[in-house]
């Protein structure tokens, strides 16, 4: 009865019905980590689902037939997947081994087969009408040069204010991630809702985690214009949230009794009368609301020394938030002028940027990541695992500058050269800078609302109010988090939960922010973390990590840090991943030849393949990381959830069962 | 023995698998709450994710409607008496065919997606989750969506 075709999802099939958690975990352990298994595989389960209504997401899969892994998870959209909403922690699983039918499904599909009705129905179309539009849009780009595009002024749509409604129910200011959520909330809770997002930027919502990671593993870099990329399953989906015809007309949105969501691109709001409810377009067009949200998100910092650049060195050294930031990079790493790729900060954008592009592209590129701190990651992971991870950065392909910044920079005969602070100097045919993001409050000074003078950010309260009937969610929202006290987070997940809450408090649920938002980030293929809480290097840290045959060996090496070590040594000793070493060795041996630019001797580190690391502020646990582990993250939430303090943390660290795969 | 390691402010722990044989001694509270599909009360959570956008939509309000009948049907077989509702939803389907679709060919696509266990999952909070079943065993098997559940069934 299993065709061949569907094997891997019989398999997933087995596992999940399988007695144990930990047969389950294996099997997922094994699927090619090529996007976001973790997130997804912590989350699939909820999400597969009546069939018929999950068929719904089939338009985001392949417009290629791709039947070869067809796994349940084919629906995932990662974006929604919400525990809280529908996820059932792993735990509940094991009690879970006698299936009972599922009763629903069976009953819709024989209606279906009845004819009633079609709507369970594969939905590519919208990709295949697209598609030709996109590969028009991308020739038209190689011939013009993407280049041009960053001196266009914004466009709007609609293009004038006029067909503006003067009143809507529902005012979202930003169009992200966190807008996406709130009003996917709003309209769960109010089936009749009129919501009119308002963005700056020229595209319709769509998820960003994708433009540092998956976006960047495609064979195909046509696929990669189209901005669709592979989920863990190997389904392919579009970072788009909605397509186009999800969208009402903003003319007809106010005459509609249906109501539904209307996007205005290109818009900007340049201020909120919050006593009058009232909202000032920048063309000075006002709009009154009942409840409005403030998502505006952030935009990437640059550095000091960039900010006077003259015009012509403008898209040598860019920032990189945007798709059109992806599909401009994307174009530039692929032109054979362009050898000298230079990434400049070691937080979660540069590492990730720097390990896709160095894994990705051919090896006559130059990938160098320059970051002030001695490892990447290093305000995140602790020292020992900052190391461990540029150690494997270095082994994708990254040329690492620890310790340094740029001080200046020259440009002559066309070749930007950057000096940095020990003199060195290195050529750049392209600099990205990724060394944060400020939120965008704009609007705080004119709308005279409170920012956080230290963390930036709309001042909120528990429930994300920031005034009656305004409230702020994602990355601009400086909130009260209840249990861990005021905050501000710059993550995907964050702008999805945040979101989603204030879309149910601007209905009337009231609630505080007690869901804690979870975060992921991958380092090339071999790297894969996720973490929740309070994940701050400056803590304290307890790490279990599996010991294998040579972690006794590779200990001693972490605890003398500073001694010189026998590279061959290690390379017998790390039997796991010796072959992917070799592989990559050529790189390696590369980047010593500019040991210059390089850290100093590679040093021995100990085996961190997988484990966990909680982060405790006086003695509790405030912050979880799991390291190459995944699936694991409802355990996680109910450690922090315990909020006391634990005499043996090898004893918690047991419950995440770190030798199951 | 696990290896215990200081690192400055950090510490580090190797375990090897028989380490951490033995279960823990930690216990840890509930679960967050997480509905699902159907809340506690038997009512349908409409912001599921897992509805993705179909509640939202052009056509979340005929989706409901249809869903909703489905699932409070007292009719016997279940259903059988919300074929205007599904007919409505249908009639909005077919304006907006690039979000919908219109070719019926996907039904093996069906075949390989695993609906059954969350949602089997979910009826445990119904408490007519039994019930159901039984009348799901009288339903005559047809055809290949009827495969494919008998599929997921021997799994």
């Amino acid at each position: 009865m299993i065709e061949p075709a569907t094997h891997t999802c019989s398999i997933l099939h087995k596992a999940k019905l399988g007695p144990s958690k930990m047969l389950s975990g294996r099997i997922i352990g094994r699927l090619p980590k090529l996007t976001r298994h973790s997130h997804v595989n912590h989350f699939f389960r909820p999400l597969k689902y009546i069939g018929i209504f999950s068929v719904h997401n089939l338009r985001y899969n392949s417009n290629e037939n791709n039947k070869v892994y067809k796994s349940p998870g084919t629906t995932i959209k990662p974006e929604e997947c919400i525990p809280e909403i529908c996820g059932k922690p792993d735990d509940s699983q094991k009690s879970n081994d006698k299936k009972p039918l599922p009763p629903y499904w069976k009953i819709l599909a024989t209606l279906f087969i009845a004819g009633v009705t079609i709507y369970a129905i594969s939905i590519s179309n919208w990709f295949t009408a697209k598609k030709s539009d996109l590969q028009k849009d991308v020739s038209k780009r190689e011939k013009d040069g993407r280049r041009i595009r960053r001196s266009f002024q914004k466009s709007k749509s609609p293009s004038t204010s006029n067909s503006f409604p003067s009143e809507i129910p529902y005012l979202l200011i930003g169009g992200g991630t966190a807008a996406f959520s709130a009003f996917r909330s709003i309209k769960s809770r109010d089936p009749r809702a009129k919501v009119l997002v308002i963005t700056e930027e020229e595209d319709l919502p769509y998820m960003r985690p994708p433009l540092s990671k998956e976006l960047w593993y495609n064979r195909d870099r046509k696929i990669s214009a189209q901005l669709l990329f592979k989920q863990w399953n190997g389904a392919q989906r579009s970072i788009f949230y909605e397509p186009p015809e999800f969208y009402s007309d903003i003319s007809n949105l106010s005459q509609s009794d249906k109501g539904g969501v209307a996007v205005a691109t290109g818009w900007k709001v340049i201020k909120i009368d919050i006593p009058n409810k009232t909202i000032m377009l920048d063309d000075g067009y006002e709009i009154k609301y009942e409840k409005c949200l403030i998502a505006t998100g952030a935009s990437p910092k640059n550095l000091p020394v960039f900010e006077s650049i003259q015009d012509e060195l403008k898209n040598k050294i860019i920032t990189f938030r945007t798709k059109e930031d992806f599909l401009d990079l994307e174009d530039i790493v692929h032109n054979v002028k362009y050898k000298n790729i230079v990434i400049i900060g070691g937080g979660f954008l540069g590492s990730e940027l720097a390990s896709s592009l160095a894994h990705n592209l051919p090896k006559n590129k130059k990938i160098y990541q320059i970051y002030k701190e001695k490892f990447i990651m290093d305000q995140v992971l602790p020292k020992y695992l900052s190391e461990w991870a540029t150690k494997k950065s270095m082994l994708e392909g990254v040329n690492c500058i620890a310790n340094s910044e740029v001080e200046d920079y020259s440009y002559k005969g066309g070749q930007l050269s950057l000096v940095l602070s020990d003199n060195r100097v290195i050529d750049a045919d392209q600099v990205i800078v990724a060394v944060g993001v400020e939120p965008n409050t704009d609007l705080a000074k004119a709308s005279h609302l409170e920012t956080d003078p230290k963390i930036g950010g709309f001042l909120v309260n528990a429930e994300l109010e920031a005034r009656s009937n305004l409230w702020v969610a994602g990355d601009a929202a400086c909130f009260y988090d209840i249990k861990l006290g005021r905050r501000r987070v710059e993550h995907h997940d964050h702008a999805v939960v945040s979101g989603r809450l204030a879309g149910e408090n601007m209905t009337g649920a009231r609630k505080p922010y007690l869901h804690q938002s979870m975060f992921w980030s991958d380092l090339g293929p071999e790297i894969g973390y996720e973490a929740i809480g309070i994940v701050d290097s400056s803590l304290p840290t307890v790490g279990v990590f599996v010991k294998t045959t040579n972690s006794d060996t590779s200990i001693t090496s972490v605890s003398s840090l500073n001694e010189t070590t026998q590279p061959s040594n290690e390379e017998k000793l790390n039997t796991q991943s010796s072959l992917q070493l070799n592989l990559k060795k050529e790189k390696t041996s590369e980047c010593s030849d500019n040991s210059k630019v390089l850290l100093e001797e590679p040093k021995k580190y100990g085996d961190f393949g997988k484990g966990v690391v909680f982060y405790l502020r006086d003695d509790i646990v405030v912050g979880i990381v799991l390291w190459n582990i995944f699936n694991r993250m409802s355990i996680a939430r109910q450690v922090l959830a315990r909020d006391t303090k634990y005499d043996d943390l090898n004893e918690v660290a047991k419950l995440f069962t770190i030798h199951d795969d | 023995m696990p290896f215990i390691h200081k690192d400055g402010k950090d510490t580090i722990i190797f375990a090897s698998k028989e380490d951490h044989a033995t279960p823990s001694k930690i216990e840890l509270p509930e679960p967050e709450p997480s509905p699902g599909l159907l809340l506690s009360s038997g009512e349908i959570n409409w912001n599921c994710p897992c509805l993705g956008g179909m509640a939202t939509g052009p056509c979340g309000l005929e989706f409901r409607e249809a869903f909703s009948c489905f699932h409070y049907s007292a009719a016997e077989p279940k259903g059988s008496d919300c074929y205007d509702a599904f007919k409505t939803m249908q009639t909005c389907m077919v304006q907006y065919p690039a979000l919908y679709g219109k070719k019926e060919g996907s039904l093996e696509d069906l075949e390989d997606e695993d609906p059954m266990e969350e949602h089997g999952k979910n009826l445990e909070v119904d408490s007519k989750g039994s019930h159901l079943e039984s009348k799901v065993k009288e339903l005559p098997r047809t055809s290949s969506v009827e495969t494919g559940i008998e599929q997921s069934n021997a799994k």
